[in-house]
């Protein structure tokens, strides 16, 4: 990883000025862009919208695709509605970074004396907030819709709560390997698709083990697990990888 | 003082020069290893009692596989080398690697399909653990596409090697998820007991090619980072030297 962010807020921490700076809080940069970027989601509220019109669109796709039969779609459901809100995390996940890429506020964050590990995660608790919540609160709508059996909603709702979390935190590593890429949508589904599927096979099936009579609480835990790793880890690899995009 | 070598090794114009004694001694050892391992495992190594001839494509199968795995390590770590140490060689070496590796999975892959007809009567099951070598190959293609994303080489051998690292946390949490997954599914019809127990009449040939492969691998990374060297190091002198003077 460069050093010359790093270099430059030690050289700032020296003056009188930048002492001051230091003395600020460690989270008080966390609260800034926790801020910063929820009242920027507030503004575009348009955007806020398309990751939930998606999910919803693709799941109206699943029975004019397959069959309108109550019984199959039971069946597909869980499944169904773990891919489809993975992809909707996938596509919002392409704008994390990029506005600020664009109008240079990401070099800023960058030279800034808060560790930029607390700083990318106030960036993805917000991204989490406006796209994995809201899909984790239309899922049981969308349960509806393809029959999912009465027994398989707490642990949709549990496990898609729990693991939208996880899709945000390890798409931002692939969010900020291809911020500086023009071209970045796709290749960021490529590279990030492959490191959801423990997630997906976890959330699915806590679901589908549910419907089926069994316990589904080892499944939860288990996803809860992933969320402690990739919320301790995840940062510092996305941190590292916007030092890359931003610096070369 | 004994880091002298690492440093040395560090620099592409010494790692070219030192690599061309090597290269024919690579070549033909692993050539050599090669046919022995082959002529042993295909044509004097018994018959499978069950299986007849066809398991002998395990002794292209299950060294492909190994060295699938091994690639991805040996290229995370030539990619964490690069980022701690910045010596020039080692995220050449890992640019090498992702190719020969996403091969090697695919050839396990296929491989496995070609084997899979006779023995189990189809192409393609879901099984544990060709899920996650399929997983494995998608996350070469990951490493291989963001690698060729970036204009500028720098970026791209900085950003290829945190993937790269990323997808070494996570191979082993996405074995055991499959894994788990698997066990969950598991269709009764297809049983994996066969390979359990192997005959050292097999074995030994077996082993044979793993090493054989082992060296093929290193001999054919080689030569990819040092055509990586020259064509990174193409307007240097030394280069340019070497080329006037053949």
């Amino acid at each position: 990883m460069s050093s010359k962010p790093q270099s430059v807020g030690e050289t700032r921490a020296e003056s009188p000025q930048a002492q001051s700076l230091s003395n600020v809080g460690l989270f008080s940069g966390f609260v800034a862009v926790f801020k910063r970027d929820l009242t920027l989601a507030y503004r575009n509220q348009g955007e806020l919208f398309n990751p939930l019109t998606f999910f919803l669109i693709v799941i109206t796709m699943v029975p004019l695709g397959i069959t309108p039969d109550p019984e199959v779609l039971a069946e597909l459901a869980p499944g169904m509605i773990w891919v489809v809100a993975l992809l909707a995390t996938l596509l919002s996940l392409d704008g994390l970074f990029r506005s600020d890429f664009e109008d240079g506020s990401l070099e800023q964050l960058l030279i800034s004396p808060s560790p930029l590990y607390l700083l990318v995660l106030g960036k993805v608790a917000v991204h989490w907030l406006v796209t994995g919540l809201p899909l984790t609160l239309l899922a049981p709508l969308l349960g509806v819709m393809l029959f999912l059996p009465d027994s398989g909603y707490g642990p949709l709702v549990l496990s898609l709560f729990l693991g939208t979390a996880s899709l945000s935190l390890i798409g931002s590593i692939g969010a900020a390997l291809t911020v500086g890429l023009r071209k970045g949508g796709l290749l960021l589904s490529l590279i990030i698709m492959p490191l959801y599927s423990p997630i997906l096979i976890f959330g699915a099936s806590s679901v589908a083990s549910a419907i089926d009579g069994f316990g589904y609480t080892s499944q939860i835990a288990v996803l809860g697990a992933f969320l402690s790793i990739a919320l301790i880890c995840a940062p510092f690899a996305a941190a590292g990888a916007l030092r890359v995009s931003v610096n070369g | 003082m004994a880091w002298t070598w690492f440093h040395q090794f560090g620099s592409p114009r010494w790692f070219y020069e030192k690599t061309t004694a090597w290269m024919p001694w690579l070549f033909a050892l692993s050539i050599i290893l090669l046919i022995v391992g082959s002529a042993w495992g295909l044509g004097f190594a018994p018959s499978d009692s069950k299986q007849g001839n066809s398991y002998r494509i395990i002794f292209i199968h299950v060294p492909a596989a190994f060295l699938a795995l091994a690639g991805y390590y040996i290229m995370a770590i030539s990619g964490a080398i690069g980022m701690i140490w910045k010596t020039k060689v080692s995220y050449l070496v890992m640019r090498s690697a992702a190719p020969i590796g996403a091969v090697l999975t695919f050839v396990s892959l296929f491989t496995g399909a070609v084997w899979g007809k006779p023995t189990w009567g189809t192409w393609w099951v879901w099984d544990a653990r060709i899920t996650s070598m399929l997983i494995l190959f998608f996350l070469y293609l990951g490493v291989m596409a963001l690698q060729n994303a970036f204009n500028h080489e720098e970026s791209a051998n900085k950003a290829s090697a945190i993937l790269a690292l990323v997808g070494t946390v996570n191979i082993p949490i996405i074995y055991k998820s499959v894994d788990w997954w698997y066990t969950l599914h598991q269709p009764a019809t297809i049983k994996f007991t066969e390979d359990s127990t192997i005959d050292p009449s097999m074995k030994y040939p077996l082993l044979l090619m793993v090493v054989a492969f082992y060296v093929l691998y290193a001999t054919v990374l080689m030569m990819r980072t040092r055509t990586e060297i020259i064509a990174r190091e193409r307007k240097s002198k030394w280069v340019k030297e070497m080329a006037t003077a053949s």
